[in-house]
This record gives C-alpha cells, sequence and structure tokens, in this order.
C-alpha cells in the first residue's frame, strides 16, 4: 500500500518518492514536478479546507501550494524516518 | 498606463525578464523601467504585455519586456506559453530577446533556479538577478553570488525590487559588453521529466555547495495561516471580509455618487442655459453630458472595489479566499478564482468582466464573464425601487420581514441561482470530464505598498474612463438620437419620443413583449435603457410624458404605472431585469475582454432567451393566479 500525500495527517513531515498522475491526467506529473513535487522533496499537509478535507494546503520545500485532493493522491511519500539519506533535505 | 507606448521604442535591445510567479520580477520590471505597472502577489497576475524603456548608466537604450510568470519551459497556461514561445523565438511579431534577466527568488532558490538551467539551455545571453536578497538575510540567508555564479556559469547580481537603489548592481551588469555575448545552446533535448528531475539535481548539488540546502520556514506567514486558513475559522473571516468590503462599495460610495449627480445636473442645466434650445442643446444636454455623467457615477463604486481587491491581491489574501472557495465554487464547475469577479459584479459587471483577468484557465474565465451579468448590479435597483414601490404592498410578513424587502432579496437570489445553474450546464455539458487542476501557489504575505496599489488603482480607472466610457458614451449619444429624430410631427399630441426611431423600434418590439406583457410604453423605454439599466425609469417617465427629472420621475410614475399596469406585467418586468442583457456598455466590455464579437453575441442571446423565459412563464403563471 503506498501511501499518498492526501492520506497523511496535518504537519506530518514527509519525503516525495514519486508523482503518478491519473491515466486520464498525465500531464499531471510534469506539472506537480515543475511546481516542487521531485522524488526527495520533502513535503507536509499544513491544513485542509472543510467539508470533506478538499482542497489541501500542502508545504513543499519553501513554497505552499493549495491542491485538491486529487492532485494531491498523485504525490506518493514516504514517513521521514523511512529515508535516511534524505536527513540533509 | 504605459500600454501604448509598447510599440513606440522599436530600436535598441531587447531585455526580457523571466521568473517563477511571486519572485518580484514585476517589482522589478517597474525598478527599472519606472514604468506603471502593477505588481501584486497573486500567482500569474501578468497576463498582459509589459514592455518598458531602460536608459542604462552609460547612456545605452534598451527596451525592457516582463514576461508573464512561469514555474518551467514547458507551459501550462496561455500566458505561460507566451513566456515559451518569446524565449524560443516562436511568438508571433516578437522579436527573439537579446539578453534574458532571471529573476529569482532568493528565499525558493530551490524551485527557481530550475528554471534559470532550463533557460540557459536556451543559448540566449542570460544573467541572474538574485531577488528579494533583503527578505532573504532576514531570514538567515546568506547567498555567496560569486560562488553561485561559479556554480551556474551565469552572472549573479543582488537586486532588491523594492528598494529605490535596488537595481543598480544589474544596471551596471548591463552596460558590459560581454554580458550581451551569446553562449552556445546545450541543447540536448531530453523529455520533460528527465529534464526537470536532471535539473533538480544539478541545483541540490549546487545548494548543498553553497550550504544553503535546508528549507526554511514561513513563520509569520504560517502564523497569518493557522488563523486565515482554518477549516473554521477562515470561511467566516472570509464572509466578513467580503461584507465589509460589499458594505463599503455601496455605502462609501454613495455620498459622492450624489455629488456626481448633481454636478451632473448641474452642468446640464448650466449648458441649456448658454446653448439655444433645439438639437443642439438636446444633444449636449440630453446625451453627451447625461451620458458621461451616467458613466462616471460608477467612478467611486469602482474606485473601492478595486482598492480593496487590489490590497488582498497584493497582500496575499486574494488566493487564500480561492482556496477557501474552491470546493463552493467547485460544484459548478469553476475555480475558486471566479468568486470575486462574481462578487465586483454585484456593484457593477464591467468591474467584475475586468476582474475576470486573473483567472488563469480560459475556460473558468470566460464561464466567469458569461455569468457575471447575471449578479444583480446596482443600476438595476433603481428599476427594482420603482416597481416594488409600485406593486408590492408595504406590509410585514412571516412576523417581522418586510414584504418589498423580501422581494428585493428574491430577486437579487433569482439572479445567483440562475448564473449556477448556466455554470453548471456548462460545465455539464462543455467540460472535459476532468476539471482544471488548481495547484495555487500561496505566497508569503506582504504588506501591500501603497505606490503599487495606486498604480494599480490608476490603470483601472484609466481603463473603465477612456475604454469602457468612450464606448458609453458613443452609445449613448446614439440612442439619444434613436430617442430624439425625427421630431414629432405638427400638432401630434403624444410624447416626441413615440414619434421617433426608438419609438418606433419600441412599437416593432411591443409586438415581440407582448407575450410576456409588456405594453409599448415599457417596450419603448427599453430601447434607451439598452445604454444603462437605470435609464429605463426616466424612459418611462418620458414615455408617460411626465417632465420631472431624475429621482423624482420614480416617486411620481410610481402611482401612474401602479394604476395602469397589472401586476402580472410588473412582475414580468422584473423578472426580465433580473436576466436581460441590458447594458451595452458590458457588452462591449465582454467584446474586449474575449477579443471578439462571438462570446458578447453568444451572450446576448443567452441572455435575451432567459429573460424572456423568465418573463413568460412569470406572466403566465401570474396570469393564471388572476393578477392579470
Amino acid at each position: 500500500m503506498t501511501l499518498t500525500l492526501d492520506q497523511l495527517p496535518d504537519l506530518q513531515s514527509c519525503t516525495v518518492t514519486q508523482v503518478a498522475p491519473p491515466a486520464s491526467a498525465p500531464e499531471w506529473h510534469d506539472w506537480l514536478e515543475e511546481i516542487g513535487f521531485l522524488p526527495g522533496e520533502r513535503v507536509m499537509v499544513m491544513t485542509r479546507a472543510l467539508p470533506g478535507g478538499d482542497p489541501l494546503v500542502v508545504r513543499v520545500g519553501s513554497s505552499t501550494f493549495a491542491l485538491r485532493r486529487v492532485e494531491a493522491a498523485c504525490v506518493q511519500v514516504v514517513k521521514e524516518h523511512g529515508m535516511a539519506d534524505e536527513a540533509t533535505a | 498606463m504605459k500600454q501604448s507606448v509598447v510599440h513606440v521604442h522599436l530600436g535598441g535591445p531587447l531585455l526580457a525578464l523571466v521568473g517563477n510567479p511571486n519572485c518580484g520580477k514585476t517589482a522589478l520590471f517597474n525598478r527599472l523601467t519606472g514604468s506603471h505597472q502593477k505588481v501584486a502577489n497573486y500567482a500569474g497576475v501578468t497576463v498582459e504585455r509589459k514592455e518598458g524603456k531602460l536608459v542604462t548608466p552609460a547612456g545605452k537604450n534598451l527596451r525592457v519586456l516582463d514576461l508573464p510568470g512561469t514555474y518551467s519551459l514547458h507551459p501550462r497556461s496561455p500566458d505561460e506559453k507566451v513566456t515559451c514561445d518569446v524565449l524560443t523565438g516562436h511568438a508571433e511579431g516578437e522579436k527573439r530577446p537579446d539578453l534574458v534577466v532571471c529573476v529569482v527568488d532568493a528565499t525558493n532558490l530551490r524551485r527557481n533556479l530550475r528554471l534559470v538551467l532550463a533557460v540557459k539551455r536556451l543559448g540566449l545571453p542570460c544573467v541572474v538577478a538574485l531577488n528579494m536578497t533583503d527578505l532573504a538575510a532576514q531570514s538567515g540567508i546568506r547567498v555567496d553570488g560569486a560562488a553561485l555564479s561559479a556554480a551556474l556559469g551565469l552572472p549573479v547580481v543582488n537586486t532588491v525590487a523594492v528598494n529605490a537603489d535596488g537595481a543598480a548592481a544589474l544596471l551596471t551588469l548591463l552596460d558590459r559588453p560581454a554580458t550581451w555575448q551569446r553562449t552556445a545552446p546545450l541543447g540536448d533535448r531530453a523529455s520533460a521529466a528527465d529534464t526537470i528531475e536532471a535539473d533538480h539535481e544539478v541545483v541540490r548539488r549546487i545548494l548543498q555547495g553553497l550550504g544553503l540546502d535546508k528549507a526554511i520556514p514561513h513563520l509569520a506567514s504560517d502564523r497569518i495561516d493557522r488563523v486565515v486558513l482554518h477549516p473554521l475559522a477562515g470561511p467566516p473571516l472570509l464572509a466578513v471580509i467580503l461584507f465589509l468590503i460589499f458594505q463599503a462599495v455601496f455605502a462609501w460610495a454613495e455620498t459622492p455618487m450624489n455629488w456626481i449627480e448633481t454636478a451632473t445636473e448641474l452642468l446640464g442645466n448650466a449648458v441649456a442655459g448658454l446653448l439655444p434650445p433645439g438639437w443642439l442643446q438636446s444633444l449636449v444636454v440630453d446625451g453627451v453630458i447625461a451620458g458621461a455623467g451616467g458613466v462616471v457615477v460608477f467612478l467611486p463604486q469602482i474606485i473601492i472595489l478595486f482598492f480593496f481587491i487590489l490590497v488582498l491581491e497584493e497582500s496575499g489574501y486574494l488566493p487564500r479566499a480561492a482556496f477557501l472557495l474552491d470546493r463552493l465554487m467547485g460544484g459548478v464547475g469553476l475555480s475558486g478564482r471566479s468568486f470575486i469577479p462574481l462578487l465586483s459584479s454585484f456593484a457593477c459587471a464591467i468591474p467584475g468582466i475586468m476582474a475576470a483577468r486573473t483567472i488563469t484557465n480560459t475556460r473558468d474565465r470566460l464561464v466567469t464573464i458569461m455569468i457575471a451579468p447575471m449578479m444583480t448590479c446596482s443600476a438595476r435597483l433603481p428599476v427594482y425601487a420603482l416597481l416594488i414601490g409600485a406593486f408590492v404592498p408595504h406590509r410585514r410578513i412571516w412576523g417581522g420581514l418586510e414584504l418589498q424587502g423580501m422581494v428585493l432579496f428574491c430577486l437579487y437570489v433569482a439572479g445567483i441561482v440562475g448564473a449556477l445553474v448556466v455554470a453548471w450546464l456548462l460545465k455539464r455539458f462543455t467540460a472535459r470530464k476532468l476539471m482544471h487542476p488548481l495547484m495555487m501557489e500561496l505566497p508569503i504575505y506582504h504588506w501591500p505598498r501603497l505606490r503599487n496599489i495606486a498604480i494599480g488603482l490608476w490603470q483601472r480607472v484609466m481603463i473603465f474612463m477612456r475604454r469602457v466610457g468612450g464606448i458609453i458614451l458613443a452609445l449613448t449619444v446614439l440612442l439619444w438620437f434613436l430617442a430624439s429624430f425625427p421630431a414629432p410631427p405638427a400638432g401630434a399630441t403624444g410624447a416626441p419620443i413615440e414619434y421617433s426611431f426608438a419609438g418606433m423600434l419600441g412599437h416593432a418590439l411591443a409586438v415581440v413583449f407582448g407575450p410576456i406583457g409588456f405594453n409599448w410604453q415599457i417596450s419603448i423605454s427599453l430601447v434607451p435603457g439598452m445604454a444603462a439599466r437605470e435609464v429605463v425609469v426616466s424612459a418611462l417617465g418620458t414615455v408617460y410624458a411626465l417632465s420631472a427629472t431624475g429621482n423624482d420621475t420614480a416617486g411620481a410614475l410610481a402611482p401612474l404605472i401602479a394604476h395602469s399596469w397589472s401586476l402580472a406585467t410588473a412582475l414580468s418586468l422584473l423578472a426580465w431585469f433580473v436576466f436581460a442583457p441590458q447594458c451595452l456598455a458590458t457588452l462591449a466590455t465582454v467584446k474586449r475582454e474575449t477579443g471578439g464579437w462571438t462570446m458578447p453575441l453568444i451572450m446576448a442571446g443567452y441572455l435575451f432567451a432567459l429573460a424572456y423565459l423568465a418573463s413568460f412563464i412569470t406572466y403566465r403563471l401570474a396570469l393564471a393566479a388572476g393578477w392579470g
């Protein structure tokens, strides 16, 4: 079971492993990477809108982006301690 | 506003500013050119072409182009495509720049430097402007410019665009001939993703080498966001802000609007005294002065409205508002960004349609423009006031609610519901199954700078006065002509307008409007009402041969129409005004903003059909209820 950004609890810092866009929107891969969702980057959900937790406010690197949940679900992550070699990030 | 200056400086080398959204690029552009442009925090605000002129310390004349902000050279919106096309030399009618200045946010090198690498690969002479170094220093980031320059293989200068001498180092660099030397393109064209990831790796190594590979938290911004974006506190806060803006637009604008109305009237009377009675006096007083007054009277509302929008934009709140409203607007296929233009349309559809420029997605922007006229603009209020005053009894229902107020409220709601239904239908039948993604940057909060807001307001006012005002004035004069000629024949008994072209048109229209209960007097008054909705009131006054002007008309007219129209006709006319494509100025603005006649014609067509349908149903139901 891969963990995706939208499943994270708020303020839990994680590391991006890859971006897997839905088949209907393959262009999202590049778009998400261009705004900073790149493998090895640290991400964190800052808050979510009510109702339904959609969209989300996400911190990636030093930037803050608003993503809809379907967009956040494209970003696969692992929890911090799982990637010791990324401690410098 | 220097938009028209653009094509004057054809000589001189071309310098292009490129950078991520929110990197302070436009502020640097203002600093370099001194030209009057807008700087704001809202991601993707730079959608128009902006060019300025710059004279370097050594006296070299340069053209400076402010390209739309972009995250990469793989465009995902029309404005990003402009940047890409200009840089690759594929933009129509656009010279390929002789030098590219990559503007980089020093507080966010990690994302910003990737674009520098991509631009460098194009082979154009390129320098890096390390902007916002003051903010970076506050956050404890000290960038070693020389080391960064060595790592990138490009000249690097520090800039602080918001300081008076913040671009001095860049100007010095522009005088060095070596800066303009072309390098060979390093174009190994790999696939986009490979390049992003490869570039990211390069950036990481560079930042590691500079000791800058730690992400810095934005403490102050995060503290504000804990309240502003709080799931429970955020939406009420937004509602309060929007309510205050709305309130201010109507309350603060009232006094200056009265001044303008009085001044217009005084001027009209004064000029009428100077000119001999006749068609010239009528043209100047009833056509030009009344027409111009009808335009200028909305200026206070527009200034107040745009003042608030600019403050929200400058501070960085606007994208947050879009975030908070995204879910709500998403239900009908729009994004949160559509909200502010629609809200503005309650004052007047024209600034609302102009404000739709902040929507980056073309489809969302068009849909927003198309439904904006259904928001009840303030020009409808005099008409509503007249009809409600004449036909709705002044009494309380359901424990204290004013019936007249309830009807007015229902008219507002009818417009909103109509707009939502149209947007939903468009989503159902035109949108691709997948919605345009949000992926919207929430920039760090900034104190709005007075200079930027003043420049922005001035631009808005000029657009309204010069472009829209000109059109409205021309149309007003045209409608004056239609309503005044030909003069009534000798011995005519009716109102002069009855014998004019407008009268003939009105009589013809009465055939069309008969099934929805409009008599010929109403039909005639709808013709001059095309200039501005509230003109219908004075036009009705003219048709019913009242000599009173302005506010007195409504007072004298109410009992008259209450007597001569059926309730069904009045309700039908109210329904008409909720949807009708009344004012030509709105349609002219749509033509300007969409760049062609297609959209305004579609808009006029569908609003007419909708208004006719709504009036027809209202009229028939009212007749069935025995209110005929």
